[in-house]
């Protein structure tokens, strides 16, 4: 179990769960951000800047501090 | 009359779709219980006339962003009979929920799914009698885009026109969408029942663009490379035309206009040529110009490429308090401010909305464009001219930057930033050329409503009383001018550019009409003049407190409306001001130290 601020471009895992306040994780649900979905980490913006991920059809680029939040299983 | 609104997620064509179904039509109104400004038409809809509502673009029925509030406080204020969900095929599999929000909460609903063409170049198939079925409201596939199987809709629209929805208040309707978790094992039943995703799910186009275009070291470099060439093109085609109707319009006036007004008394035909004709054909010259930079801005917005822009630059923004939707914004107001300032409502953090609306004023828009290409092409050589023009952009970025950082700490926020990359598109011609169209009807609109009033007061200011030379110390806009001058001589402006300042406020267009009413010449007898009564330490310190300064009456009443607070609408005004000037006098005092 790690988070998807861990993971590294190109490597992907599956959604096992999300912790935040009740508007950002509806805000992150209605962009596919839900259990048991597979994502996909592309590529991280330099200088520490956020990270690009595929959920299904979907491309979402969110901050490490969100990234943070969501708990990836292998 | 019937109501229809259109809801829908963003990104999915909502607008595209509402454009093509209105047509010109479309105006913008108030509606009860919310206070901003909606767009809706009326169409005819089988045998009834339909009132068609364009709503926000929002994830979520129960989300927490002003945009999701206006969708909740409409529905809430006023009865809709049908409510269009659009939604992108392409994403069915996520979006589906904003449907079943609307069914949880017994909205009269049909499901349109958009991009129908990019969902199956995807390779995604969509049952549509199954989803029909399961999500109990009709499901049209179509393309706004490209008009496909959109008869089709609007015909199925007409046939659940009948069963009005009475309004429900906010908390009705969060209690309504409390059941979330039987939403989301019902999406996955539907998706499941009627959707086919291939498994390798990627737009290999999109994916080897990015490559290059999001690439860590090449990316910026290349954005900014892109948009100054979008910028040397619009001006490579934008000038011959603006010759052609700058020559057009000194036809009119010694051909047409000026033996029809011979027999008039002299002040009327003053005001009438050298007031209302020479200052509205100052500003109409750059029409063409600024429609074209309209049309570019309208493909890159449509494109994809701003998200991207907002990815690479988010951590730059950061350091300033701000985020990359705050840059998009910053960009979109190189356009317009007003728009750029009513795009803000996506921010959810009334900090983070209050620090971006306070720069975004600061962004060099078009109205200012107008100002800076007639006084570089007076002031300076055709080499030098884009370079002015070039640091007056950069001069835009820094002000932006600079007041950021000064009022980051006042307007601290923690908002996530999240944002969705949609795929590359390319608009069609008639999407194009519908903007385009806009856009000369906005002016058409600016003109008549400030511009004229503008150049007619500046008239009368540089010509009362009669029996002095025009725009001289004795008239009302002499002894304005020497009243301003202990605050301008220091930054060199002089008494005639005060008017011209002064009534910039109002809108920047004025700016240029109104050298066209003082001067009392238009075209290349204009520039002559003003080429030999500034030099150009005078006239860069004018660009650049016409830049940063107030921008126009409008951007003040949004600035206000947006924020809600008469506060931070004179933070924002004042604090231009004090810009403006700063910078103005640091420029001309150490030009002229150093013997310019």
């Amino acid at each position: 179990m790690t988070t998807l601020a861990n993971l590294h471009p190109g490597e992907s895992g599956v959604i096992h769960a999300v912790h935040a306040d009740e508007s950002l994780f509806q805000r992150l649900s209605a962009l596919g951000f839900r259990q048991g979905k597979k994502i996909e980490f592309i590529r991280r913006a330099n200088f520490n800047g956020p990270l690009h991920v595929r959920i299904g059809s979907t491309d979402i680029v969110l901050r490490e501090s969100e990234a943070r939040r969501i708990q990836i299983t292998h | 009359m019937k109501r229809i609104a259109l809801l829908g997620m963003p990104n999915t064509g909502k607008s595209t779709l509402f454009n093509r179904i209105s047509g010109a039509s479309a105006r913008v109104g108030n509606w009860p219980g919310i206070t901003v400004d909606l767009m809706s038409a009326k169409i005819l809809l089988g045998g009834h006339i339909a009132e068609l509502v364009d709503l926000p673009g929002l994830y979520d029925l129960h989300g927490f962003s002003d945009d999701e509030q206006v969708v909740r406080h409409f529905f809430a204020n006023n009865t809709v009979d049908l409510v269009m969900i659009v939604l992108n095929s392409a994403q069915i599999d996520r979006q589906i929920s904003l449907a079943l929000q609307a069914r949880a909460l017994g909205l009269p609903a049909i499901l349109l799914l958009n991009m129908r063409d990019e969902a199956r170049r995807a390779g995604i198939t969509i049952n549509v009698e199954a989803m029909s079925k399961q999500l109990q409201m009709p499901v049209v596939l179509i393309s706004a885009k490209y008009g496909e199987s959109c008869p089709q809709a609007l015909q199925v629209a007409a046939q659940n026109l009948d069963r009005q929805h009475a309004s429900m208040s906010p908390e009705q309707i969060a209690a309504l969408l409390q059941q979330d978790s039987s939403i989301e094992r019902e999406m996955e039943s539907i998706v499941k029942n009627a959707v086919q995703m291939p498994a390798q799910l990627t737009d290999q186009l999109t994916n080897k663009i990015d490559r290059v275009l999001l690439h860590p070291w090449f990316g910026l470099p290349l954005f900014f490379a892109a948009m100054y060439l979008l910028f040397q093109f619009i001006f490579a085609v934008g000038k011959p035309l603006q010759d052609g109707v700058a020559w057009l319009l000194a036809g009119l006036r010694t051909e047409a206009l000026g033996p029809l007004l011979t027999g008039a008394p002299a002040w009327l035909q003053g005001l009438l040529l050298d007031g209302v004709f020479n200052g509205i054909g100052t500003v109409t010259a750059f029409v063409p110009i600024i429609v074209l930079f309209f049309i570019i801005m309208s493909i890159v917005e449509d494109s994809g490429y701003l998200s991207r822009a907002a990815f690479m630059m988010d951590a730059l923004m950061a350091k300033m308090g701000l985020d990359g939707r705050g840059f998009v914004m910053m960009l979109m107001g190189f356009g317009c401010n007003v728009p750029a300032l009513m795009g803000t409502r996506v921010m959810r953090s009334r900090n983070l909305r209050l620090l971006t609306m306070l720069v975004i004023p600061l962004s060099l828009c078009s109205a200012r464009l107008q100002v800076f290409l007639f006084l570089t092409a007076t002031l300076f050589t055709a080499t030098q001219a884009p370079l002015v023009l070039f640091s007056l952009y950069l001069m835009s970025f820094l002000t932006i930057f600079l007041s950021a950082l000064i009022f980051k700490g006042r307007y601290a926020s923690n908002e996530p930033f999240i944002l969705e990359l949609p795929p590359y598109r390319f608009p069609t011609l008639q999407q194009i050329w519908l903007r385009g169209w806009h856009e000369v009807r906005h002016f058409l609109n600016r003109a008549t409503k400030f511009i004229i009033i503008g150049v007619v007061l500046v008239w009368i200011l540089t010509h009362v009383p009669g029996n002095v030379p025009p725009a001289s110390q004795a008239t009302l806009a002499g002894m304005i001018g020497s009243w301003l001058a202990p605050v301008l001589t220091p930054i060199g402006i002089d008494g005639q550019l005060a008017i011209a300042l002064l009534f910039g406020f109002v809108a920047k267009e004025i700016v240029i009409g109104a050298f066209a009413v003082i001067y009392g010449l238009q075209g290349d007898a204009l520039m002559h003049i003003i080429a030999q009564k500034l030099d150009w330490v005078q006239g860069m310190s004018f660009m650049l407190f016409t830049l940063i300064y107030t921008p126009c009456l409008s951007t003040i009443a949004v600035l206000k409306s947006e924020s809600k607070s008469m506060a931070f609408t004179l933070l924002s005004i004042v604090w231009s001001l004090v810009l403006a000037w700063v910078i103005s006098f640091i420029f001309y005092q150490s030009a002229r130290a150093l013997g310019f």
